[in-house]
């Protein structure tokens, strides 16, 4: 306000010109300024968006896909140990929830394996949401180094120590002899032994899992009765509560929260428009189909590396 | 066309309104900025967690070593030093958008980064020192750690990153410029330990 004081104040104390032009020269003024700043503005977040898609899509383009508990990018496991290994891992997340993936992958692309099984990690989300008890064994085939990565809620019974043993001990003997399906299966039997070795903590987490775990089936039976009861218990809330609670407009014609009511007509509604409001049903997690996928779990870079 | 109506009962249902409406600001972005600087802080304290899990590894360390090697004094007065000082220069989440005290902690980690890099190049030369397990027990736990800060940094920088855009970004800017007055948090550089490139040492520099 003051700004525009002073301009019309100077634009007409200059002299000569009348009220007229001098608010011309305002208006003339004050418009491309709001829109440049409204331009920069919109730029600005237009390049941010930008940005983020871009940081998002590279990425996520370099990772491989999550396609099973063990996957198998650099072919380094035979099929017969590789179907031994899904079965174990299975059965050991029935029995305690925390999630084993094994991945192999041909390179790593020129970074290191610590922040590449961090990001793969994360990505997948293995372990249980909230509980973090995911475990990843990475193997990169060509820069002949692998890694244990720890959940955050596993560091503590896998600590960094027992990652190394299992890797200096057990898998890289067997790497430099050429066996890999023996070193990662006995790997991942050494990681399940030490993970059993806390019984109590490992059947109070699996219980704690089982608790909050929802059942795919009672999602969709809640989902459906919200449904219908919105659509049944809507019915009669826009025939009734228009009445009550709306402004009678004109007879048979109530206006209520800026929507139109009209019930003169037979059974015509509304003019105003109801649209049923936007429905996002809640995630369901924890799917357990066909399909295996992470359970929303992080890392803090636990664990630790090795090479052959 | 209320305040036409009457003129003073416009303030009071002005201030009413402003209320009632209070919850909805949520849904303007209001909420952006403390979320994102909450989550920043959060991130800050994981990084000095991991700092000071560092830290708490060294006194155990250096002892390890002295056992072997109590001749090599000097390296082990450096990293004892560096690490009195590192853990002297903290800084609170309330601090952060202060560049000298942000400076200040990251020059004296990154001391006590390459002083514990000297040790454990010196820890080559001792055979017998590299086959000790606890020895062995201690490199796990601090590559972990030195793992474990990476990863917290790098959650810094990403949290950091996206509080500092919602700052100068166009909805949430202007609840700080009205309301907030926040000032964009520090962050880290590259150049102090990730860009500083492998020193190769032939043993001349060994005797001094």
């Amino acid at each position: 306000m003051r700004w525009h004081r002073r301009r019309s104040i100077s634009a007409r104390s200059r002299g000569g010109d009348t009220q007229r032009s001098a608010t011309d020269v305002i208006s003339l003024a004050s418009h491309p300024r709001i829109a440049a700043l409204a331009r920069g503005a919109l730029g600005t977040l237009c390049l941010v968006l930008l940005l983020l898609a871009g940081i998002h899509s590279s990425l996520a383009q370099s990772l491989p896909a999550l396609t099973g508990r063990v996957v198998d990018d650099a072919g380094l496991i035979d099929p017969g140990a590789e179907a031994a290994l899904v079965q174990k891992l299975a059965d050991f997340e029935k029995k305690s929830s925390d999630q084993i993936v094994v991945a192999t992958v041909p390179s790593l692309g020129g970074e290191a394996i610590e922040p590449y099984a961090n990001r793969l990690f994360r990505a997948w989300g293995l372990g249980q949401a909230g509980e973090d008890n995911g475990i990843l064994l990475l193997v990169a085939r060509d820069d002949r180094k692998m890694r244990i990565e720890v959940g955050y809620g596993l560091e503590g019974t896998l600590t960094d120590l027992h990652s190394k043993l299992i890797i200096e001990n057990t898998m890289v003997p067997a790497f430099r002899a050429g066996d890999f399906s023996a070193g990662i299966s006995r790997a991942v039997d050494d990681i399940i032994m030490v993970l059993e070795g806390n019984a109590a903590e490992l059947e109070a987490r699996s219980k704690r899992n089982q608790d909050t775990s929802w059942d795919p089936d009672a999602v969709i039976a809640v989902l459906f009765i919200l449904v219908w009861a919105t659509l049944f218990f809507g019915g009669f809330a826009m025939a009734i509560l228009p009445r009550i609670y709306g402004r009678k407009i004109a007879p048979g014609r109530y206006e209520w929260l800026g929507m139109t009511f009209n019930y003169n007509s037979s059974g015509g509604r509304s003019s105003g428009g109801y649209s049923g409001g936007g429905w996002s049903g809640g995630s369901s997690s924890g799917s357990s189909g066909g399909g295996f996928s992470g359970g929303g779990g992080s890392s803090g870079g636990g664990g630790s590396s090795g090479s052959w | 066309m209320v305040a036409h109506r009457s003129h003073n009962t416009s303030l009071p249902r002005f201030f009413s309104a402003f209320l009632v409406l209070m919850p909805f600001l949520s849904a303007c972005g209001y909420n952006t900025i403390p979320t994102q600087e909450e989550q920043a802080k959060a991130a800050w304290s994981e990084v000095l967690n991991q700092y000071q899990r560092r830290a708490d590894l060294i006194p155990n360390l250096v002892e390890t070593v002295k056992g072997y090697a109590s001749h090599e004094r000097e390296v082990l007065e450096s990293v004892v030093e560096a690490r009195a000082k590192a853990t002297q220069v903290t800084v609170s989440p309330e601090t952060l958008s202060d560049p000298e005290a942000f400076k200040a902690f990251q020059d004296s980690q990154a001391g006590l980064t390459s002083a514990l890099s000297r040790l454990l190049a010196v820890v080559e030369n001792y055979p017998d020192l590299k086959a000790n397990q606890n020895f062995l027990a201690l490199q796990a736990q601090l590559e972990g750690t030195e793992n474990r800060i990476a990863v917290a940094r790098r959650d810094y920088i990403e949290a950091v990153r996206v509080y500092n855009t919602s700052l100068r970004t166009f909805p949430s800017m202007l609840w700080n410029t009205l309301w907030f007055g926040n000032k964009p948090f520090q962050n880290f550089t590259v150049s102090d330990d990730a860009m500083a490139p492998p020193k190769v040492d032939f043993g001349t520099q060994q005797g001094g």
